[in-house]
């Protein structure tokens, strides 16, 4: 009898072992094409627009130039979508970062036409003045803790104005050319190297979010506000840090902006606000779904503009640009929160 | 104290509230069994318990929360509940809740307060807000209190919030029963009085009683036994899920209460048999004050599990957060192996810098984020040491997170599932473990083994006892008196935000601590 309780206890034991096994491995992250689809599922939409649309006219859609010129044109906007996604992983919008861009753009061709300033000083100047947008921005986010939505909705209409004020409404043309070479006229392998200046820092976000503990402790700030500061994170300081940063690449934004013209317009920026955040929620749902990550903005931006330069040869009216991007934008929300299972967006 | 009643069988139709075969199980585990219990019309039932008697779950079953178990009945004024009892419809029927955050919106104005819930539902497309505030007048008049119905909530004292809160219940069941005929009302008043001066609960008593002379009839839920004593008629007791007794309370003293709630056992505790291995003081508290706690002091030595407990509102809770440079209100000096350093000043920064660790109770709102993995929860304070090179990986973390995991015995251990995923005593095991992992000179903990199984429960302990064994001191601020028996060296009982007791040796019962948080708060009034 005592034999056959032994066995009895030493056979539950054995299935308690299993089913903690089992449990385990159904957790276990083996490879699954739902995940694989999520992580690259926009860079097959992408290689599926080419296709398509080059199915319509392969004369355009397959020739490297094409892209060349595409991939130099929209470099600010990768940069301006990085400098979005480093506020939004911290818990921030930060709204004014076209306005920024327009900013630090406009008073490159002010100091550098109108006051005859050195290109390079006019560019430091640029970037200073992003900086500051960015510090009078979290001064009222942090100190007054009010809503970053509204502040910098705030702060960019001032912004915007300011541009206006330096700019006497009008454009400025004739920025020194060093700026422009450095910027379009140079190529490597057909691509103006403005975009490599953008790959190279999307690398370096890449690195920073996903490699460095102070970019990990970010998405902390900015998932649970008190688990990191309970965990002895500043979370005042990374929310500072996070809203100058977006500041000053929205600034270098502008010299990208300036280099790629030669010229500087007042108003024109600030319509690549709802670009810069249709790519940095689209790219959120990709690579590291779930998470605003640099590799995933990147490749969002490239595969809206890609859609926007096959639609603009098969003739279709410039409309389409704001269809696109506003839907795209909603579309990539409503993704990413499939992703979160609908729970409420924080 | 009591009044002329008519308990049962009153010629206008038997009991006000009437429960049977009450029982709720949780995952097995029997939260309450079998309970009964008789409201009579115009009476003032209490309903006492220490934690985990089942006195809430009991509330939330009636309130509809809970689905009890098959088998149950629950009869208002003689008609049958439908089970689980429809929340949003009780009040029709003839119950209403006060619960402790009492359901108030500050920024609204008391009137529209009073009236939230008709206008929540008012048809007539234009509101009449002089009538409205005539109405409001009227029936303040009615209880006399001396509210303008214009000033807005968030400017009224805490009491006449609570004071609001009831009249608003109370007005909704005359409302209600209006429609009914005979049926003026059963108000679950669910611990009002923790965060009250002595002087509000006069008046809350008053209003109470003036409610039950209109013929309502009121169950008060309270740990506090004088109060019961004072207000209730009857009383029922629950202890572990069980109803112990229902007495009355004009014949019941205070022990007579105390000894229903405590119970006796002859359960053996660990915490009373530990000893220390070095006497010397290695953590100094002086003068730590805040809202309605302190000004206090204590010591404690190296390797000390040391409890903090009392009844709820006795600021127990608050002081470890308060300690950690959390709470920004908190003052004093805290001395870790001879630095001293002010409270005031100190961040949760420079407090994880000089050795100390806080693990509040808020699992997925202060000590983890649910949203992320586990491993990247585990392994955040250690990130700086985890990294090869400049590079802080996946693979890194997971597999540092892993290894914790299997010590801390965390199920499943996959670091690269989302922390929510985790059952509640798996995350707490997870989060336990990110903090011993740094070797913390002075351990916060917060109610650590709440919402958590019995098997995980004693897996946090044990890791506790390591730890102390270690050279961490350890600070439990928890009111689950079961644990600190087990686990602590020494337990201090908490009465309105004072130090009324200390508990050691043989003394360190589940028994006697609760006996003495209910003996000290009555001393202390």
């Amino acid at each position: 009898m005592d034999n056959y309780e032994d066995r009895v206890a030493a056979l539950e034991a054995r299935i308690l072992e299993l089913e903690a096994v089992n449990e385990a491995r159904a957790a276990q992250p083996a490879f699954s094409w739902k995940s694989w689809f999520e992580k690259y599922g926009l860079l097959v939409a992408w290689v599926a627009v080419i296709l398509i649309l080059g199915a319509f006219k392969p004369a355009q859609m397959f020739v490297w130039n094409s892209y060349a010129t595409m991939l130099g044109s929209n470099a600010m906007v990768v940069v301006l979508t990085l400098a979005l996604i480093i506020p939004l992983t911290t818990g921030d919008f930060d709204l004014s970062v076209a306005a920024t861009m327009g900013l630090s753009s406009m008073l490159i061709a002010v100091l550098n036409v109108q006051f005859d300033q050195p290109i390079f000083v006019s560019i430091i100047v640029a970037l200073l003045a992003g900086a500051a947008v960015g510090a009078v921005n979290a001064f009222f986010i942090v100190y007054f803790r009010v809503f970053s939505l509204i502040v910098t909705l705030g702060t960019g209409y001032f912004v915007a104005g300011l541009i206006l004020w330096v700019s006497d409404s009008g454009t400025i043309a004739g920025v020194s050319m060093g700026l422009v070479k450095v910027v379009i006229l140079t190529r490597f392998l057909g691509i103006p190297v403005g975009f490599y200046y953008a790959l190279i820092l999307t690398g370096a976000i890449w690195y920073l979010f996903q490699y460095t503990s102070l970019g990990r402790r970010l998405l902390f700030v900015g998932r649970g506000r008190e688990v990191a500061r309970l965990s002895g994170v500043n979370v005042d300081r990374m929310r500072t840090g996070a809203l100058i940063a977006s500041s000053v690449l929205a600034a270098f934004a502008g010299v990208l902006y300036t280099g790629m013209r030669g010229a500087a317009d007042p108003s024109s920026a600030l319509a690549f606000l709802l670009p810069a955040f249709a790519a940095a929620f689209l790219g959120s749902t990709a690579i590291y779904p779930g998470r605003f990550n640099a590799i995933g903005a990147f490749v969002a931006v490239y595969f809206l503009s890609t859609g926007i330069m096959g639609l603009n040869f098969l003739g279709v009216s410039s409309f389409v640009t704001n269809l696109f991007y506003g839907g795209g934008l909603v579309l990539a929300v409503a993704i990413s929160q499939i992703i979160r299972g609908r729970k409420p967006m924080d | 104290m009591t009044q002329t009643l008519n308990i049962g069988g009153s010629p206008s139709g038997g009991s006000a509230l009437e429960i049977s075969h009450l029982s709720k199980h949780f995952d097995g585990a029997v939260a309450l069994d079998d309970v009964g219990l008789q409201v009579a019309r115009s009476e003032v039932h209490g309903l006492l318990g220490s934690n985990g008697s089942g006195k809430s779950t009991l509330i939330k079953v009636l309130a509809g929360f809970h689905d009890p178990e098959p088998g149950a009945e629950i009869r208002l004024y003689g008609d049958k509940l439908p089970l689980p009892v429809p929340g949003a419809r009780t009040r029709e029927k003839g119950l209403a809740f006060v619960h402790q955050n009492l359901g108030l919106i500050p920024t609204l104005s008391v009137t529209e307060n009073l009236f939230l819930n008709q206008l929540a539902t008012e048809e007539s497309w234009s509101l009449n807000w002089a009538r409205l505030h005539d109405e409001a007048s009227r029936i303040f008049q009615k209880f006399g209190l001396a509210f303008d119905p214009r000033a807005l909530v968030a400017q009224l004292t805490p009491v006449q919030q609570a004071l609001l809160a009831i009249v608003r219940a109370y007005e909704e069941l005359r409302q209600a029963s209006a429609a009914h005929g005979d049926r003026p009302g059963v108000l679950v008043l669910d611990e009002p009085t923790p965060f009250l001066p002595r002087s509000g609960v006069e008046q809350l008593f008053r209003l109470v009683r003036q409610c039950t002379d209109l013929g309502a009839s009121v169950i008060f839920v309270s740990h506090d036994v004088d109060e019961v004593r004072e207000i209730t008629d009857r009383a029922t007791i629950l202890r572990d899920g069980v109803l112990i007794d229902t007495v009355d309370t004009a014949s019941t003293s205070h022990d007579g209460f105390v000894e229903r709630i405590v119970g006796r056992s002859l359960q053996t505790y660990a915490g009373g048999a530990k000893q220390l291995h070095s006497p010397a003081t290695r953590v100094g508290v002086t003068d730590l004050a805040g809202p309605g706690i302190g000004p206090l002091s204590f010591d404690m030595t190296q390797g000390e599990i040391l409890g903090l407990t009392g009844l709820i509102g006795s600021g127990c809770d608050d002081v470890p957060a308060m300690i950690y440079g959390a709470r920004e209100e908190a003052t004093g000096r805290l001395e870790l192996d001879g630095t001293g350093k002010s409270i005031a000043t100190l961040t949760p920064e420079e407090a994880l810098a000089w050795g100390l660790a806080y693990l509040p109770a808020d699992r997925l709102g202060a000590a983890g984020v649910g949203s992320l993995p586990v491993g990247e929860n585990v392994a955040m304070p250690v990130y700086e040491t985890l990294g090869v090179g400049a590079w802080l990986t996946d693979q890194v973390i997971n597999r540092h997170a892993q290894t914790l995991g299997a010590q801390a015995e965390v199920k499943p251990n996959v670091p690269e599932l989302p922390l929510s995923a985790l059952s509640g005593g798996n995350a707490q095991k997870a989060l336990m473990a990110k903090w011993l992992q740094i070797k913390p000179r002075l351990l916060l903990l917060d109610e650590p083994t709440q919402g958590v199984d019995v098997g995980a429960r004693q897996t946090l302990w044990d890791a506790l006892d390591a730890a102390a064994a270690n050279g961490t001191s350890v600070l439990i601020g928890s009111t689950d008196y079961d644990q600190l028996a087990q686990i602590c060296h020494r337990v201090l009982i908490f009465a309105r935000g004072q130090i009324a007791d200390e508990l050691t040796g043989t003394d360190l019962t589940k028994e006697t601590i609760a006996e003495r948080c209910y003996h000290s708060t009555a001393a202390m009034a």
